[in-house]
């Protein structure tokens, strides 16, 4: 566990960089947490994305993985890789501020 | 007054249920009948075996209504959506049938054509599947014939149906052509979007251990966007390539598709949403999913059908008689991995407990997270077990439908995990 600064304020995350307490989040920290992951900026596009992985966690308790984001955010798997490379249930995940993607089993 | 319990789908879950129900529900007055599109019945850990000559493809199908206990209706018939607030089930026919308890176990459906060029000109040429009969037997011909180049098994994303099945078939293929000769001239690559072989800590470190010593190579978080099967590449999202000659595919895995078409049933990708630990679906108190239906938190395998089959059974009793459902589900599941050379491992774990060492069903019994010969006479044996033991619902000495805490070594238990 690790404590790190965004918009200001102190927040724990876990080794990989994920929120501890996804309630302390706000919209303000997300353009900084961005950056330190290699986001340079948000654009509309990725905001839709921030606010469907938010709102998925309040009302389910889990983030979504890249295919439930695929047929359900209005972005496509294809864009959603250029808009969080890599691995974009993760990534997007750590900038809203919800804990890992499960994944399966 | 008679109750109807309609069991959609008649494989391993819907099978042991209905069975069971049979047996343990019959003081109650009900009335089952179990619907299903096909009559043929396929042991599906077969598959695994047939590429490899193992197993005759004829050999793991057999009538699915001879499977079904007397007095258990059997209906041939294509669901095509259920109406939760009307109590009935839509039939391709045009018919429909009204229900007082429903259990959906209408397992995955492959979705081949969701990943763009899979069912291209690959397919079937240089371009794989074991998950299908179809598939398992055509790719037969294909490794006899395969000399030498790049074996790829790619898992397009999870869930899948038994997680380690591919990481079987990668041990398989190198026992497979070490008894030819012919290893040295080929490459085995393992290309799966986890990060790393297995998902449980414990477990993915000895699996990738074992695998790195047989020379099969591991490729991890690589999310397959498209099969190239012209150029003989995987491409996956983020524009890294992987080269093949040979490529068998674990495609993408969803819900049956009527999940979708029926009003609150089911997640994004046609997975029941259920309570995790009893099993009630989150739309309505009278309906049930097990097996590879619903979207629980653990492994997509025939045994969590049976230990699921079992306390759901209880909770149907349970909803007749207007009590609360008692019977809870702990996620746990047991997996044998075959790893060639007539061994295998056995792994028992649930939702709170990873693989961990030790031995199954107690501190007496087959070694856990172990390469053994005797875990490999147990993966071979499973299959009489399945036909004469699971699918009639019979109560298994010494197996239960919990996880045995007894016989595992939880120092071994990563922290938070
Ligand atoms: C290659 C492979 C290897 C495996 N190895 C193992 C193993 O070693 N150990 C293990 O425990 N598990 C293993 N499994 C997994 C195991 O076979 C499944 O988890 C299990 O069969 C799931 O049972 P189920 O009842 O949920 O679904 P299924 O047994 O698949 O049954 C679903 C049924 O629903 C019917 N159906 C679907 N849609 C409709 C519809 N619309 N209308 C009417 N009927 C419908 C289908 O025809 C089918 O009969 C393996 C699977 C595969 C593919």
């Amino acid at each position: 566990m690790t404590v790190a600064t965004y918009a200001g304020k102190e927040v724990t995350v876990n080794s990989e960089g994920f929120f501890e307490d996804p309630s302390v989040w706000d919209e303000e920290m997300a353009p900084e947490i961005a950056n330190s992951f290699g986001v340079p900026e948000l654009s509309e596009r990725h905001w839709q994305v921030i606010k469907f992985m938010r709102h998925e966690y309040e009302t389910k308790g889990e983030g979504p993985s890249v295919r439930a984001l695929g047929k359900s955010s209005g972005v496509s798997i294809k864009e959603l890789y250029e808009l969080f490379p890599k691995g974009p249930a993760k990534l997007a995940a750590k900038i809203a501020g919800i804990p890992k993607p499960h994944g399966c089993i | 007054m008679t109750k109807n319990i309609v069991i959609l789908g008649g494989g391993t879950g819907g099978t042991l249920v209905a069975n069971r129900a049979k047996k343990v529900l019959h003081d109650l007055d009900v009335a089952i009948t179990v619907i299903d599109q096909d009559n043929e019945h396929l042991y599906q850990p077969g598959l695994l075996f047939v590429p490899f000559g193992l197993k005759a493809p004829e050999s793991l199908v057999r009538n699915r209504k001879n499977q079904l206990k007397r007095g258990i209706n059997f209906l041939k018939a294509e669901v095509v959506s259920v109406d939760t607030a009307s109590n009935r089930v839509h039939l391709a026919s045009g018919d429909s049938i009204s229900y007082d308890v429903l259990v959906i176990s209408t397992g995955n459906t492959l979705q081949i054509e969701e990943t763009e060029g899979l069912s291209g000109s690959g397919w079937g040429k240089n371009v794989f599947t074991f998950y299908t009969l179809e598939g398992a037997d055509a790719l037969n011909r294909a490794l006899a014939k395969f000399s030498e180049g790049k074996l790829v098994v790619d898992i397009i994303d999870v869930p899948i149906k038994c997680p380690v099945a591919p990481l079987e078939f990668c041990q398989l293929a190198d026992w497979y052509f070490k008894q030819k000769g012919i290893r040295d001239q080929i490459e085995i690559t393992l290309v799966t979007p986890l990060d790393g072989a297995f998902t449980k800590p414990v477990c993915n470190r000895e699996l990738s251990g074992l695998l790195r010593s047989k020379g099969i190579e591991v490729i991890t978080e690589f999310n397959t966007g498209q099969v190239d099967g012209v150029s003989k590449k995987l491409v996956s999202y983020d524009g890294r390539e992987v080269a093949y000659d040979l490529a068998v595919v674990v495609p993408l895995h969803g819900g049956a598709d009527f999940v979708g078409r029926s009003p609150g049933l089911g997640d994004e990708l046609n997975f029941v949403t259920v309570d995790e630990f009893t099993l009630q679906a989150k739309v309505a108190p009278n309906v049930f999913a097990i097996g590879d239906a619903p979207n629980l938190p653990t492994s997509k395998a025939g045994s969590v059908a049976h230990f699921a089959g079992e306390i759901v059974v209880e909770n149907i009793g349970h909803y007749l008689q207007g009590e609360p459902l008692s019977a809870l589900f702990d996620g746990h599941t047991n997996c044998f991995i075959e790893s060639g050379f007539h061994k295998a491992l056995l792994i028992d774990f649930n939702y709170e407990t990873e693989p961990l060492p030790g031995h199954y069903p107690s501190a007496i019994g087959l070694p856990l997270l172990r390469e053994s010969k005797l875990n490999h006479i147990g993966k071979l044996l499973f299959e009489k077990l399945y036909w004469y033991g699971i699918l009639p619902g019979r109560n298994i000495p010494g197996i239960k439908s919990l996880m045995p805490r007894m016989g595992k070594r939880f120092e071994n238990q990563e922290k938070g995990s």
